[in-house]
């Protein structure tokens, strides 16, 4: 893989495709999982590691999966690499599986991971898939952070709620006044979907923002040369 | 690695296709049942430790000598105990005499709906120790009868409690301070204590007039 396969990758799922913000994938979990930090950020590092196995799976079997049948054999693939995770979790890392199990079987009713060996493992070589899927789950583990700090901020004037059940050392942080009555809208569905709406509309502004410099920045000279050419 | 695509007849595309899908789902079946029949132990074996950890905070794990998980009777529902389903009750013993019965309880009227209980009552009667198992109270507030949550570190709520028997202590005392009897509270909070305490006393009731029955009962193994 060369430095720019990898770069283009690393910033089509942290930036450009990332999974809530472009491609709307998977948002029934991230509604739900996204009422605090701690609990997004969980979800984000059991989806990464299940994409990451999910990708290079496909991406070496690739060649022997009839395109005709290619979607039944994936959700085979994902479903039984996700029930092998939860199974390995719970028995050889018992202390994260306490904190980090619960999210484990949400996965199987997020998209996220279909769509991307549909997408990219289908068609790439298993090193590829394997950055394209941390990749995509980095971009979703950064996404669910601010959606999960801005609603638990809004909802409570707390932030790391429930980090004491990863870190029991940690206590959440109270950011707003204690005497902050909490706007539950924040902590709800509805008040999910504006918070992501916002995020999205944020996006597409920076993208919008980026195309107009873009155009506005004086030609390079290879266009030059060309409406040169064009013109002679 | 492009070979021209042979032309097949529909038939022989559909076998072609099954075949190639049954050899995934043998392939992946046998992946998965061999990763279950690896973890299986160490699953199991933490899943015992997690039960046997909770029932130790209850009662010592120093105060008996049975295996405790297999020394156990199933409880109907029993609505003295707050119980609308089936339970079990863990019966613990030293050197083949009875120690105490580790038993669940629920507090139905909590502030915030049902409070499930797991008990320990020795077998002299008095109370070994209470843990909060389930609970809906409001976090920062009512939720101190769960000794995580609770501030008070080197003795938390839930232990006041222990040692507790209705031998030495009259129906009366088992109620809040604040009711006129002995069981301290957070200010602000007294519904969730209330019905916790209430709860217990219930517990040793039921507990105390069937004790000897309870350990005899299936016990001739």
């Amino acid at each position: 893989m060369t430095r720019d396969e990898f770069s283009t990758i690393a910033y089509n799922g942290l930036w450009k495709q990332n999974t809530a913000l472009a491609q709307l994938l998977g948002l029934c979990p991230l509604l739900a999982v996204s009422t605090n930090i701690v609990n997004g950020v969980m979800l984000a590092l059991a989806t990464i590691i299940v994409m990451a196995l999910a990708n290079v799976a496909v991406a070496a079997l690739r060649n022997f999966i009839p395109h005709e049948i290619r979607i039944p054999v994936f959700i085979l693939i994902v479903a039984a690499l996700v029930t092998v995770v939860d199974l390995l979790f719970n028995a050889q890392l018992h202390e994260l599986y306490v904190v980090l199990g619960i999210f484990i079987p949400l996965i199987v009713t997020n998209c996220i991971v279909l769509a991307r060996v549909e997408a990219f493992a289908a068609k790439n070589p298993p090193l590829n898939s394997t950055v394209d899927g941390i990749f995509m789950g980095l971009g979703l583990l950064w996404t669910l952070a601010v959606l999960g700090a801005m609603r638990e901020l809004l909802g409570s004037g707390m932030l790391f709620t429930g980090i004491d059940m990863v870190f029991p050392s940690l206590s959440p942080i109270q950011v707003l006044p204690a005497d902050y009555p909490g706007l539950l809208i924040g902590l709800l569905p509805p008040g999910a979907f504006i918070l992501l709406g916002c995020m999205i509309a944020w996006k597409n502004w920076m993208d919008a923002r980026a195309a107009e410099r873009a155009k506005r920045r004086p030609p390079t000279p290879e266009v030059v040369a060309d409406t040169a050419e064009a013109g002679a | 690695m492009t070979s021209t695509p042979r032309e097949y007849t529909a038939p022989a595309m559909a076998l072609r296709t099954a075949a190639i899908l049954f050899i995934f789902v043998i392939a992946f079946t046998a992946l998965l049942s061999a990763v279950y029949q690896w973890t299986r132990p160490a699953i199991e074996a933490s899943a015992l430790a997690e039960k046997m950890k909770l029932l130790n905070e209850v009662l010592p794990a120093s105060d008996y000598d049975n295996a405790l998980l297999t020394d156990t009777l199933s409880l109907p529902p029993t609505a003295e105990l707050g119980l609308t389903e089936a339970s079990t009750l863990y019966r613990a013993r030293k050197g083949g005499q009875p120690a105490a019965l580790i038993f669940e309880a629920v507090a139905p009227d909590g502030y915030a709906g049902r409070i499930r209980l797991l008990i320990a009552i020795r077998a002299d009667g008095s109370v070994a120790g209470v843990r909060v198992t389930q609970h809906k109270e409001t976090p920062g507030l009512g939720d101190y009868i769960e000794p995580k949550k609770d501030k008070n570190k080197a003795s938390p709520w839930i232990t006041q409690f222990n040692g507790l028997a209705l031998a030495t202590t009259p129906t009366k005392e088992w109620r809040l301070r604040k009711d006129g009897g002995h069981i301290e509270y957070h200010a602000g909070a007294t519904v969730t204590p209330r019905a916790v305490a209430r709860a217990v006393h219930q517990a040793v009731l039921w507990a105390d007039i069937r004790r000897e029955q309870l350990f005899a009962e299936g016990s001739a193994q």
